[in-house]
């Protein structure tokens, strides 16, 4: 059974979505929500193709036979050009001074992108930073809700660390304890959520800039040449 | 021979690293000014902007007086580029946008301990005031070009450089797109 | 009241609601109506009793425009922000009601008495201004009944004491067919289903070709063949009732006049998909109906219309009602499942459907209230007589909501293929600039295609039907409906969570004069992104509005367009305001003037 992605042959399970059948084959559909580990959750959009002239999610659109499905085409990396400038401008992100830089799956799909800039005027929220917890730190300046934590505390770790609550563009994480901490909830700095983040909300405290800038993840090479 | 470009360069809420960067072009320096004319800039001391071909913004939008610079940049610019995170996303001075500015006047003036007794918010008429919030220049004016990085590598505005003056759309591949 | 005061409430409302996590939504809203917020303590109760993490319960408070987890003050009042209201005087209205309070729209005052906000439409559209007190509905808002009720605030006079006729609301029905002259007396039309039997009565509603009055017009037959085809042990039948779309509110009148036949609508699907319960999700703004509901429902059950072995036949439904509580975006079927199910009113990835994992994962039909009402009808008189009335494709009687610019305001009932032209005469209005067909997410129709027909197959309709004259502004009309689409975003996906404010923002901006051709630029790059990368049908259409009003309005975006070069969007003098502030200076250096 196989398909068509940009003109390739893709082979596929029965069952299988786009998005895993195109990991398997090696093949690169840019992606912010979606990690093999975790139950497709569709609400980045970054993955966005088009299956017979259709829209859809490649993370959550299950492969058919003989489908043809455009990934990484102008019109479509432009609509992902301006997923991400919406990402960029709703939070505050200022890599300079994050830890999270070079290794940062939101930067380096921009630059796969080649995102220039922000383009849009930025909202510049006020969102906290919590350091309450020993091992941990929550900044959340820089989350863009894509709930890989929230399903990695729940799934993997069993603990339903994270939430959402609010709605719209005042959608925002919470911790599971009435004081907003993360200290008085039940995070360990071993668990599966410690470690999931795209961005750099949840970090390891006194990593910092253990590997230095120019030797990170994504300086080596850009994302799409990375075992996703 | 094709006539030089002109080009004028400014630093709004920067710190020069952008400028330093330029700088840092080294010995390309020399390439590049048999291909471009200077107009205003801080390696020069031509005090008001004229009519150019490229004007390089370093720094975002953070006071009155950067409003107007930027401004007439705008105007005497043909091509306007954002260079360096600080004018591509407001940069460091950004991150005091979710205080209140009076907030921040007050604490920095008044009640922050080791002040002079009386000290007050100064009123000099000759000091720009500050905005409410810090801005990328963008969120001001039309801006056609950005090289992000802080500051972006000398061989990214090298490359970013050569491909304007030569005529091609500017394009910056791995290792020279950086926002740090 | 103390926290011991909370805690007993609580643990009231918790066992009456069998310490069911499925029923959070529900505990949530009542405690909030016992004790007027939602306190910490209350959540961590809850989450305690329903063994529920904290950050669910937050979660969920969170999501919901009545609850949340601050305090409202001891009356909270919202007034409904649909364009309709708006036209007629509403912003006034309630900028009045705030002086008079010395209150700030959307702040709570500093004794905690009072607090005065919007709402999305609330579903009177036909006799506002309206407002919600403390869940209530108030129509017919005037000057005078403003002042009483600042008034009766002060004095503290519980809502129950306020004048009567403040709380009537009128069912404005204007224009009567085969729906609303049915003439049925309640189990008629399930008694008629059952003599059929469930195959043949799912057969006459594929032969009636009903298509589904919600908005998407899908086959009702096949939706429910479909579930009743699907493996599950136990089957639902949701009726959704809803009704977020602005300008919609025939559902509410159905719901008021015609609640047996909705009920009996719902028994009927039940019959046919194999169910054994029903649920309907009332909108939390008709919380007013829930009584009258209830009182219907327990009719039905003496009746033996509802409950076990109904009519001897074998078949056992009974029917749950659930309130919502502010989230238009919990008419999507599978966010309204969520709802259903106690979680925060997000879209679900589809496929699967609801027909195969709905409700709890069981196959579920979703269905519109007068789509269910529908089906008694055809239980009664036939398929083949149903798919007579109507056109081709459209099969049977729509129900629409009119209001704004006519004399006659209130439902009509129409066969399919009614010309635009041809409603507007019989409500009595002139000089109509424009129509907007189906709420904000349906279509803008100007006065050169008033020929056209309501109809799936020209133009489709959830049952709204506003009216502007030339008075209007069609610019205002669009930003209304950009605002709410951003109030009413659910926040899940990153086109329309981020996309809907930031066409909000440009609507604002070329509104307050700063704008250029940019911007209008701007606005149809959003609406391709949103068109085709959100995640459902909210962020699909949320541009519409815009796009359809741009390109037939054009010069009512011109006008206000301020200069042919980029323009920042907000004013310039103002962002110095807070330093003018701090150093008092006035001089001609702190002050800055937008390009010309
Ligand atoms: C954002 C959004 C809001 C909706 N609101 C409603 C509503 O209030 N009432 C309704 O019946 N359908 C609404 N729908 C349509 C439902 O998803 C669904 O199609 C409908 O309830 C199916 O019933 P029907 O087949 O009888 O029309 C909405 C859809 C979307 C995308
Ligand atoms: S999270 Fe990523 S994009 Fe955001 S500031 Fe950090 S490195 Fe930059
Ligand atoms: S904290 Fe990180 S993993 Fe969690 S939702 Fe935010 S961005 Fe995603
Ligand atoms: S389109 Fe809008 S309403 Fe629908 S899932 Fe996305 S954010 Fe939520
Ligand atoms: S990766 Fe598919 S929607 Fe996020």
């Amino acid at each position: 059974m196989s398909f068509l992605l940009d003109g390739e042959e893709v082979p596929f399970i029965p069952g299988q979505t786009i998005m895993e059948a195109a990991r398997a084959a090696g093949k690169y559909i840019p992606h912010l929500c979606w990690d093999h580990e975790f139950a497709p959750h569709g609400s980045c959009k970054l993955c966005t193709v088009k299956v017979d002239g259709r829209f859809g999610a490649a993370c959550t659109v299950a492969a058919h036979e003989g489908m043809n499905v455009d990934n990484r085409s102008a019109e479509l990396d432009d609509k992902r050009r301006t997923l991400l400038q919406m990402l960029f401008v709703e939070g505050n992100h200022f890599c300079p001074s994050c830890e999270k830089s070079g290794d940062c799956k939101l930067q380096a799909t921009a630059y796969e992108l080649k995102m220039m800039s922000p383009h849009f005027d930025h909202f510049f929220p006020d969102r906290p930073v919590d350091a309450s917890h020993p091992e941990l730190l929550l900044d959340f300046n820089r989350c863009i809700l894509c709930e890989l934590c929230v399903r990695a505390s729940r799934d993997t770790d069993g603990k339903n660390v994270f939430a959402l609550s609010g709605r719209g563009i005042k959608t925002h994480l919470i911790v599971n304890s009435p004081s907003g901490r993360l200290a008085d909830t039940d995070m360990a700095a071993t668990d599966r959520a410690a470690s999931v983040c795209p961005v750099g909300v949840i970090l390891r405290k006194r990593r910092g800039f253990k590997v230095a800038i120019g030797n990170r993840t994504y300086d080596k090479a850009p994302i799409s040449e990375q075992p996703q | 021979m094709k006539s030089k470009v002109k080009i004028a360069t400014t630093s709004l809420a920067g710190c020069f690293g952008c400028h330093m960067s330029l700088l840092d072009i080294d010995l390309r320096l020399l390439d590049l000014v048999q291909l471009v004319d200077f107009d205003r800039s801080p390696i020069n001391d031509i005090k008001r902007v004229g009519a150019c071909d490229v004007g390089l913004i370093e720094g975002g939008v953070c006071n009155a007086e950067n409003i107007e610079i930027l401004r007439d940049y705008r105007k005497h610019c043909k091509i306007l580029v954002a260079v360096g995170a600080c004018a591509v996303n407001g940069g460091l001075p950004a991150q005091r946008n979710h205080l209140d500015l009076r907030d921040i006047l007050e604490e920095v003036y008044q009640t922050s301990p080791g002040l002079a007794p009386g000290s007050a918010i100064p009123n000099d008429p000759e000091l720009p005031l500050p905005l409410n919030k810090v801005h990328p220049i963008h969120e001001i004016v039309r801006v056609d070009y950005f090289v992000p990085g802080c500051p972006p590598p000398a061989d990214a505005l090298w490359k970013f450089l050569t491909d304007l003056i030569a005529g091609r759309t500017p394009v910056l591949g791995h290792g020279l797109l950086h926002y740090d | 009241m103390s926290a011991p005061q909370h805690a007993e409430i609580t643990d009231a409302v918790l066992g009456r609601n069998s310490r069911d996590s499925t029923r959070l939504l529900q505990i949530l809203r009542q405690i909030l109506e016992a004790i007027g917020h939602l306190p910490k303590t209350v959540l961590v109760q809850i989450a305690r009793e329903l063994k529920l993490p904290y950050g669910r319960v937050a979660g969920v408070a969170g999501f919901y425009h009545f609850l949340g987890l601050e305090a409202h003050g001891h009356y909270r009042v919202l007034w409904s922000d649909n364009i309709i209201e708006q036209m007629q005087g509403s912003v006034e209205l309630c900028e009045e009601m705030c002086r008079r309070l010395w209150i700030e729209p959307g702040r709570v005052s500093e004794d905690g008495l009072v607090s005065v906000g919007y709402t999305s439409c609330i579903g009177m559209g036909d006799q506002g201004p309206a407002l919600l007190v403390n869940g209530r509905t108030v129509t017919a808002m005037t000057r005078e009944r403003v002042a009483t009720m600042v008034d009766l605030i002060r004095a503290k006079a519980p809502v129950a004491s306020w004048p009567r006729e403040w709380f009537a609301v009128t069912d404005n029905i204007r224009r009567r067919g085969i729906l609303l002259d049915h003439g049925l007396d309640a189990g008629a039309a399930l008694k008629a289903a059952m003599a059929r039997g469930p195959a043949a009565m799912l057969a006459e509603i594929v032969a009636a070709k009903l298509r589904g009055r919600g908005g998407a017009g899908f086959s009702t037959g096949q939706k429910w063949q479909a579930c009743r085809d699907a493996a599950g042990e136990a089957h639902y039948v949701v009726c959704n009732a809803d009704e977020g779309e602005p300008g919609t509110f025939k559902d509410r009148v159905l719901l008021t006049g015609y609640a047996d036949l909705v009920f009996e609508g719902m028994s009927i699907a039940g019959y046919c998909v194999g169910a054994a319960r029903g649920l309907l999700y009332l909108r939390g703004e008709y919380q007013y109906l829930h009584e009258h509901l209830e009182a219907t429902l327990a009719a039905r059950r003496s009746a033996g219309l509802l409950g076990k072995n109904i009519g001897g036949s074998g078949f056992d439904f009974d029917i749950e009602i659930h309130l919502g509580a502010g989230a238009y975006v919990c008419g999507e079927e599978s966010a309204l499942i969520e709802s259903l199910e106690g979680k925060r009113g997000t879209p679900r990835i589809r496929p699967p459907f609801p027909v195969t994992h709905g409700y709890l994962g069981h196959p579920t039909t979703v269905n519109n209230v007068e789509t269910l009402a529908c089906a008694c009808l055809i239980a009664i008189r036939g398929g083949a007589w149903y798919a007579a009335i109507g056109t081709e494709k459209s099969a049977g009687t729509k129900l629409m909501s009119i209001s704004g610019d006519c004399a006659r305001p209130g439902i009509y009932e129409y066969p399919f293929g009614v010309t635009v032209a041809q409603v507007l005469a019989d409500c009595g209005a002139s000089d109509t600039q424009a129509v907007q067909v189906s709420g904000p997410s349906g279509i803008c129709v100007a006065a050169d295609e008033f020929g056209r027909r309501l109809a799936f197959e020209d133009l489709p309709s959830a049952g709204a039907f506003m009216v502007f004259d030339d008075g209007r502004d069609m610019f205002e009309v669009a930003r209304n409906f950009a605002h709410f689409f951003a109030e009413e975003s659910c926040g899940f996906c990153t086109p329309c969570r981020v996309g809907t404010s930031l066409v909000k923002n440009l609507m604002d901006k070329l509104n307050a004069r700063h704008g250029s051709p940019h911007d209008i630029n701007e606005l149809f790059k959003l609406q391709r992104l949103m068109q085709s990368a959100a995640h459902c049908g909210l962020g699909h259409t949320a541009c519409n509005p815009v796009v359809d009003t741009l390109n037939k309005f054009r010069p009512a975006y011109e006008r206000r367009l301020h200069s042919m070069e980029y323009e920042p969007a907000f004013d310039l003098d103002y962002a110095l305001s807070q330093a003018r502030q701090m150093t008092g200076r006035d001089d001609a250096g702190a002050h800055l003037e937008n390009a010309s």
